[in-house]
């Protein structure tokens, strides 16, 4: 394994956020406007309920932890797809970059691009209102990286259907976490949910990430058996992951559509 | 760098691609691959490079096989490719383009190696413009530069002045030409372009329907079936 190939990787994807202040807008834009718009949300609850005795708190951690997750599996599709859309995708199955680098440089790009757009969101909670997910201590910074290894691992398996079945996944990219946010509980306790889709979520690391966050929140107690778990959940999928796409590799080999992919 | 390709066969589901393919690119040698558009000649390229997995036979470089993970990599790393179908990233820079590439291929001295083909490939004066806001014939040297950057010793280029004028054309072949003897480098050139191959080629290969149906020098392919040069000869191939 050669940093200097992964690098390259990376730099690739650095200099296009860098060269076009669009897509740097646009990493910005989406987790700010999240942010306002829970805000608000989170505003309306704090004056007509009484189920959080702290609302915004509650509802805007999760929404960023959230967009972190949403942003990390996005960010991860995305640097694939550019390469797609660029039709550069064959120029890099030339390069002698073996599949383990290609992973890794873009799951590291992947944490950069994400963090470009959730640290100004983070920044804008505080003045506007008066909370900052940061309260949560050392405890976010596990459940940040619980996040993040399902972000990946999602944007690992979509990038799996992208190699195995071309550019007609693409769509599949952009609703993946939008199917698993309902059974996630990311803005409600999972007693919320009937019984037997209880068990089904107890499945997903979110499940007890967003349980886990909301228990800081709310009580002031860390359950690390709670970050334990989804950890350990996260490095299963994520080994999954890895396996599923190192089989989608050799299938498009024999499909043939690393040759032409992206026409 | 000796190129094997031996009992080479790819089938998909309902379609018999590549048959049987057998043959040897000697070191420092420039072969044309010709053939009408779907005669396998880019699945061929695409097994040489170990983007797509043989149903059986083998291709063998230097004595490594392909199909070997880390004997692929090893061979890419003195290995690159060229073709009008795939494009460098757009909202790049020229020289990033170059920078990207070369930290792939682990190339030394990179700024030096950038400099030098910046140079002699008249990529100065747009540089540091966008890729994608080249012409097409300014996108092509790029490609080519682009392909030089880990100074392959095999270099597999599909169709490299496709849709190029006349002049960037000229401009493409002479400056393969000249880089080929002067680096030996091994060469296989797919092209459409009769007067192209018969310029930079020492061997044609003629493709139809997945299998190699003759070969020789131009001159012994062009005598051997009575024709006045290599275009009339390939007609004459692939209509019987």
């Amino acid at each position: 394994m050669k940093i200097s190939r992964m690098y390259a990787l990376s730099i690739r994807h650095l200099y296009l956020i860098k060269g076009s202040f669009p897509r740097i807008l646009d990493l910005i834009y989406w987790p700010t406007i999240q942010i306002i718009l829970w805000g608000f949300i989170s505003k309306f609850f704090t004056m007509y309920s009484d189920y959080y005795s702290n609302t915004i708190g509650v509802i805007l951690s999760c929404a960023i932890l959230y967009d972190f997750l949403f942003r990390s599996s996005i960010s991860f599709n995305m640097l694939f797809l550019e390469e797609i859309w660029s039709r550069n995708f064959t120029n890099l199955f030339v390069a002698p970059l073996k599949v383990s680098e290609i992973i890794i440089a873009l799951t590291s790009t992947a944490l950069i691009r994400t963090l470009i757009g959730i640290v100004p969101a983070i920044l804008l909670m505080s003045p506007l209102f008066g909370v900052s997910i940061l309260n949560m201590g050392p405890a976010l910074l596990l459940l940040f990286l619980s996040l993040y290894l399902f972000g990946t691992t999602l944007g690992i398996l979509v990038t799996s259907g992208l190699l195995r079945f071309g550019p007609a996944f693409e769509n599949t990219a952009w609703s993946s976490l939008f199917l698993l946010a309902p059974l996630g509980c990311v803005y409600y306790p999972l007693s919320i949910l009937p019984e037997w889709l209880q068990y089904i979520s107890k499945f997903l690391p979110l499940v007890y990430i967003f349980e886990e966050a909301r228990s800081i929140l709310i009580n002031n107690v860390i359950n690390y058996d709670n970050i334990i778990k989804a950890l350990m959940l996260n490095l299963f999928y994520f080994v999954v992951a890895v396996i599923i796409f190192y089989f989608s590799f050799y299938g498009a080999r024999k499909k043939g559509t690393l040759v032409n992919m992206g026409e | 760098m000796t190129i094997e390709i031996k009992n080479l066969e790819k089938k998909y589901e309902n379609f018999h691609a590549v048959k049987n393919l057998n043959f040897i690119i000697k070191p420092g040698s420039i072969v044309g691959l010709l053939g009408p558009n779907g005669c396998g000649k880019t699945t061929t390229i695409g097994m040489m490079l170990g983007l797509i997995k043989p149903t059986s036979g083998k291709v063998i470089i230097k004595g490594k096989d392909v199909e070997n993970e880390s004997d692929r990599i090893k061979i890419l790393e003195k290995m690159n490719f060229i073709s009008p179908y795939v494009e460098l990233p757009k909202k790049l820079t020229v020289k990033e383009n170059l920078i990207v590439y070369g930290k792939m291929y682990d190339v030394i001295n990179l700024n030096e190696k950038i400099d030098t083909l910046i140079k002699d490939l008249n990529l100065f004066e747009f540089k540091n413009r966008k890729t994608g806001e080249l012409s097409s014939g300014q996108k092509n040297r790029v490609s080519l530069a682009k392909s030089l950057i880990n100074s392959p010793e095999i270099l597999l280029l599909d169709e490299p002045t496709a849709s190029l004028d006349p002049d960037t054309g000229d401009y493409i072949r002479t400056y393969i030409e000249e880089y080929a003897l002067k680096y030996k480098t091994t060469i296989l050139l797919a092209s459409h372009n009769m007067n192209e191959v018969e310029r930079l080629c020492s061997e044609v290969m003629m493709m139809k329907s997945g299998k190699i149906i003759d070969k020789g020098t131009c001159e012994s392919l062009i005598s051997k079936h009575g024709r006045k040069n290599l275009e009339q000869t390939f007609l004459k191939l692939v209509r019987e």
